[in-house]
């Protein structure tokens, strides 16, 4: 498939607004899901390290 | 022998040890979806050919059918680990069953969000009423419903199985969704994907079309087995490995 220029590439034969709006949207949302993972997983690693740091300063007080 | 081979089945099955093993195989799933998807991209913007019929437009479908696909089929998966972890109750199902939730539904919005682009210029219309249209939308409420219900239940096994019991009932919608075609007369097309067209035109929309496919569905499992990480870490909190593993990444 030789689309000649960009512009034709662009313009999808008419439907460019419906192929792009499609690919965008994907696109957005597996990025989206992609960077929700990177900060659930700070997160959690984040609060689970409060939650050993809290654990261990009750022990102590309790010995 | 049997024993080894119980061995085997079982190497896995704990949270302690999946956990570095989806840790270790992530990338690898993750750059196989990268590549996959720009193949398949290539293939489908540079090497397929117009379609006679519907132009340009019908390039919606590099996306629209791999993710259709992978919004029934993450959802049998889904089915199927949360049956699993209902009987043999083991944790480890139930936590990748909650794992492909979201990236389930991900999948099933994207279909019905470039089902709707794709639509409008072919039918005429964004939305239509018909059995294939509507059940895949029972697809994406099943997905939403399976991840309020387990994040409405605070005790997590109790949230496994309550999920696990809505997840099974959900996957009747499944055939119903693959079969809605047949079954009812539907505005969506049936399963031979209009590739009417010469043969050689239809050998490169198809070869397209099953290498997004195979990128999705290395994406998703890229995607699930970071989630499924998380959610150990997250239910296994209590366990020495875990305090461990928290130790080391800070």
């Amino acid at each position: 498939m030789n689309w000649g220029s960009w512009q034709n590439f662009l313009a999808m034969g008419g439907y460019g607004l419906y192929v792009w709006g499609s690919y965008a949207v994907t696109l957005a949302v597996l990025v989206a899901e992609i960077l929700a993972l990177i900060a659930r997983r700070r997160g959690v690693i984040e609060r689970l390290a409060k939650f050993y740091a809290a654990r261990r300063r009750n022990d102590e007080t309790e010995v | 022998m049997i024993k080894s081979n119980r061995f085997s089945w079982f190497l896995f099955s704990s949270p302690q040890s999946f956990y570095p093993l989806a840790g270790a195989l992530q990338p690898w799933f993750a750059l196989l979806a990268v590549a996959l998807c720009a193949a398949g991209l290539y293939i489908g913007f540079f090497v397929a050919p117009t379609d006679a019929q519907q132009g340009e437009s019908y390039r919606i479908i590099f996306i629209h059918v791999p993710a259709a696909w992978m919004s029934m089929f993450l959802y049998l998966v889904m089915g199927f680990w949360s049956g699993v972890g209902l009987v043999l109750n083991t944790r480890l199902s139930s936590m990748v069953a909650t794992a492909l939730a979201p990236t389930g539904a991900l999948f099933t919005f994207i279909a019905l969000w470039t089902g709707a682009l794709w639509g409008k210029p072919t039918w005429g219309t964004w939305w239509v009423w018909d059995a294939r249209l509507t059940s895949e939308l029972i697809l994406l409420f099943l997905y939403i419903g399976f991840m309020a219900l387990q994040a409405a239940i605070d005790d997590p096994r109790r949230a496994d199985k309550a999920g696990a019991v809505l997840a099974l009932v959900g996957v009747i919608n499944i055939p119903i969704i693959y079969f809605s075609v047949q079954w009812w007369s539907t505005l969506h097309q049936g399963a031979s994907v209009s590739m009417k067209s010469a043969p050689t035109m239809a050998a490169t929309m198809l070869l397209g079309m099953l290498v997004m496919a195979l990128g999705f569905w290395m994406y998703s499992i890229a995607a699930t087995l970071a989630r499924v990480r998380c959610v150990i870490l997250e239910r296994e909190r209590h366990t020495d490995w875990v305090a461990a593993e928290i130790g080391a990444q800070k």
